[in-house]
């Protein structure tokens, strides 16, 4: 297992060095063998995370939960670098185009890279570093495009992420100060031995780093009221950068939380962690349900779903019932396949229309014979839409609020999932099946060459049903491994007792 | 907490450092030229290192004699010449006289569009003075330093943010944010002194990669709107 985890941790590192050196076409070939070398890893490690952790040279530690967020993490680093073949290949063709192409490949493996390392760190200290890696390294690739909008967004969303950090090293301070109370001044920051003083912690620190916690990593993670940047960095940076941005990044950042959640509830018990994420997950909730009602733009679109899911995971962290646990896991892994399969399509989609408005995309299902249908189930899968994965871990979220008797929270839950329903599905209807020609029209922009019927690329629907395989197995029939290793996780979140 | 006794010299010493910290954080609200902004941040950066110095020397800490070496190194010499080389390089493209100003690091902050400077610095002592009491009132006890070196730490961060909302160019946005980190570093001295070295390396390191990339986002930002100002960045809504 060690083999597997150093070769996690070496091999996107690498592939970005080879990104920089290499010509164009090595960079994408080996961009895509490591995306999916990385996911047959992370696979690898699941039988082992399933029975128990396993540690490598003090500083790395895997267990169930950190391996729910790598296969997350993984399966889309594996997705959008092979996306990636046939996106760059049509974005641009210009004489900057190498240039371009090298750090886009670099950049993406050294995102990768950084995510997957955020997980396997055992030590709160080296997980506020690798997340706070990757946001620069995720800031540069909002950057990549050169336009105004993305020298915009990448600004806001380097300085409101790095001032949301700057909180979360705050919490890093007070977690080793409620630590080194018990365990003396030369705790190192490791998390387990942070576990097990548990209840020996002094109350007011433990209270003060989770609270700061939440607000800073939730900064990333895109809770209301600091979520400005997410909709933002992710309507502007390249498509496959949206996927990871969405599906792993706000995961990462979510992982961070869950760990000082972890600490807090072996602290102080359940009630406060769980009344904090309450308040920000309905709060953020709320808002993306009311933004996704009337939205312009494809990607900002489904960038305030990422909040509306983001709200949904912290509300099934507050619940606290098993299932519900379980059915936040669930939904890590179903969010990462199906709005990275949603991001993918909208790639396709605005490269057909030459724009991100949605006023300018229409007639999708006639124009695009895969990615048009693609596109519609994966809007549908974000809708929790049976037989899809969402489906199943929003059904549980719902059970577990219910078993938890948080029967008001988890009704509020179903009426805003449901308006966000209502949005996100109008919108998508109106760019896959309003008739062409009316729209077409309407514009009066003719000069333009009118889209003509077929796929860009087939390389950018390989991913795409990839990620609708994935959502149907962990919706009709979540294999065994799976279920063993959510069954670990949610013991290790601490409600077994 | 009846007959309060008279501060030792070392806790009074470490509580003039503090506030010292913290007057930096206010002194960069009346600064308006970046150059001196810049060179208040170096200020700042430097009294934490002192701090440093004179925790490892009364508590016996030898680690942070290097902490505060290498602390100092990099906020004291190498982030103040970055920005600076920054400011200078950023004169193309202007008329002669812009450009001489410019490479004199000369370059004007562009105040707060909506509050005047006064109304800033009242708001930013408000809310200096909400995290001073609201942390002195947890009763958060440090071995190494008084508890008001914590308060004032606090401050400083809040204060930082004051600071980098209510400016309009980028440049001291991204000061306003080091500054915060400078907040951070205080607090860390004071709960956290005996955390070990090799994670207070990689936090440095950490901010230096930040301020790499900051370094460049700037530059970026400064390429397409030919000034360090923010007004322009508003195309993003909804």
């Amino acid at each position: 297992m060690l083999a597997v985890i150093a070769a996690l941790l070496a091999a996107p590192f690498a592939a970005a060095l080879v990104s920089l050196r290499a010509r164009a076409a090595a960079a994408r070939a080996v961009t895509a063998i490591t995306g999916v070398g990385s996911f047959g890893l992370v696979l690898a490690l699941v039988p082992a995370a399933s029975r128990g952790e396993v540690r490598y040279l003090d500083y790395l530690r895997v267990d169930a939960i950190s391996v729910v967020f790598l296969l997350a993490t993984s399966f889309l680093y594996a997705a959008v670098a092979v996306y990636s073949l046939g996106y760059l290949a049509h974005s641009r063709r210009d004489a900057g185009f190498s240039r371009y192409s090298r750090r886009f490949y670099a950049g993406l493996n050294l995102f990768a890279w950084s995510m997957l390392a955020a997980p396997m760190m055992s030590n709160l200290a080296l997980l506020w570093i690798a997340v706070e890696v990757t946001t620069v390294i995720s800031a540069l690739l909002v950057a990549i495009e050169d336009t105004d909008g993305a020298a915009e967004a990448a600004w806001k969303y380097v300085l409101i992420a790095s001032a949301g950090l700057g909180l979360a090293l705050l919490a890093t301070i007070f977690a080793y100060y409620a630590g080194a109370q018990v365990l003396g001044q030369h705790y190192n920051l490791s998390f387990g031995p942070l576990l097990q003083a548990g209840a020996r912690l002094p109350h007011t620190p433990v209270r003060l780093a989770f609270g700061l916690a939440v607000l800073g990593f939730g900064t990333k993670m895109g809770l209301f009221p600091v979520h400005t940047w997410l909709p933002d960095a992710h309507s502007e940076a390249p498509t496959p950068v949206s996927a990871l941005l969405s599906g792993s990044l706000l995961a990462v950042s979510f992982y961070a939380i869950l760990r000082y959640y972890q600490v807090a509830t072996a602290a102080l018990g359940p009630r406060f962690p769980r009344d904090v994420l309450l308040v920000f997950g309905i709060a953020s909730l709320l808002l993306a349900a009311l933004y996704l009602i009337d939205q312009g733009d494809i990607k900002r679109l489904l960038a305030y779903s990422s909040m509306e899911h983001m709200g949904i995971l912290a509300i099934g962290v507050s619940f606290g019932a098993p299932i519900a646990l379980a059915g936040v896991l669930l939904h890590v892994l179903g969010h990462a396949a199906a709005k990275g399969n949603a991001f993918m399509g909208a790639g396709v989609l605005v490269q057909k229309f030459g724009s991100k408005r949605i006023s300018r995309i229409s007639g999708g299902l006639d124009l695009l014979p895969w990615s048009g249908p693609l596109f519609g189930v994966a809007v549908l899968a974000l809708c929790a839409m049976p037989p899809f994965g969402i489906f199943r871990s929003e059904f549980e979220i719902v059970e577990g609020g219910f078993a938890a008797s948080s029967n008001v929270a988890a009704a509020v839950l179903i009426v805003l999932v449901t308006l966000a329903f209502l949005g996100l599905s109008a919108m998508a209807n109106r760019m896959l099946l309003m008739p062409r020609q009316t729209c077409h029209t309407a514009q009066g922009d003719g000069a333009a060459a009118a889209p003509v019927r077929g796929e860009p690329s087939g390389w950018m629907v390989v991913p795409v049903v990839a990620g609708v395989a994935a959502l149907l197995v962990l919706g009709v029939h979540p294999p065994s491994e799976l279920t063993a290793l959510l069954t670990r996780a949610v013991h290790e979140m601490g409600v077994a007792a | 907490m009846s007959a309060v006794a008279a501060p030792s010299v070392y806790s009074g010493g470490a509580s003039v450092i503090a506030v010292g910290v913290l007057l930096a954080e206010f002194g960069m609200f009346r600064q308006a030229l970046l150059r001196d902004q810049v060179r208040l941040y170096a200020a700042q950066s430097g009294l934490i290192s002192a701090l440093a110095v004179l925790v490892a020397a009364a508590r016996q800490l030898p680690e942070l004699y290097v902490l505060a070496a290498l602390s100092a190194g990099l906020k004291v010499v190498i982030v103040p010449i970055v920005l600076r080389r920054l400011l200078r390089g950023l004169g193309h493209g202007g008329d002669g006289a812009q450009q001489d100003q410019a490479a004199h690091g000369w370059t004007e902050i562009a105040g707060s569009g909506s509050l005047s400077l006064a109304s800033t610095i009242l708001l930013a002592i408000a809310v200096a003075a909400f995290g001073f009491f609201s942390v002195g009132a947890l009763r958060i006890a440090s071995p190494v330093l008084p508890p008001t070196a914590l308060a004032i730490s606090v401050s400083v961060a809040l204060v930082a943010f004051v600071l980098m909302i209510m400016r309009r160019d980028v440049a001291s946005q991204a000061i306003g944010f080091l500054s915060l980190e400078n907040g951070i570093s205080l607090a860390a001295l004071v709960v956290a002194a005996g955390m070990p070295l090799i994670l207070e390396v990689a936090f440095l390191f950490d901010l230096l990669v930040a301020v790499v990339v900051f370094e460049l986002l700037i530059r970026l930002h400064h390429g397409r709107a030919e000034s360090l100002s923010t007004a322009d960045l508003t195309s993003l809504r909804g």
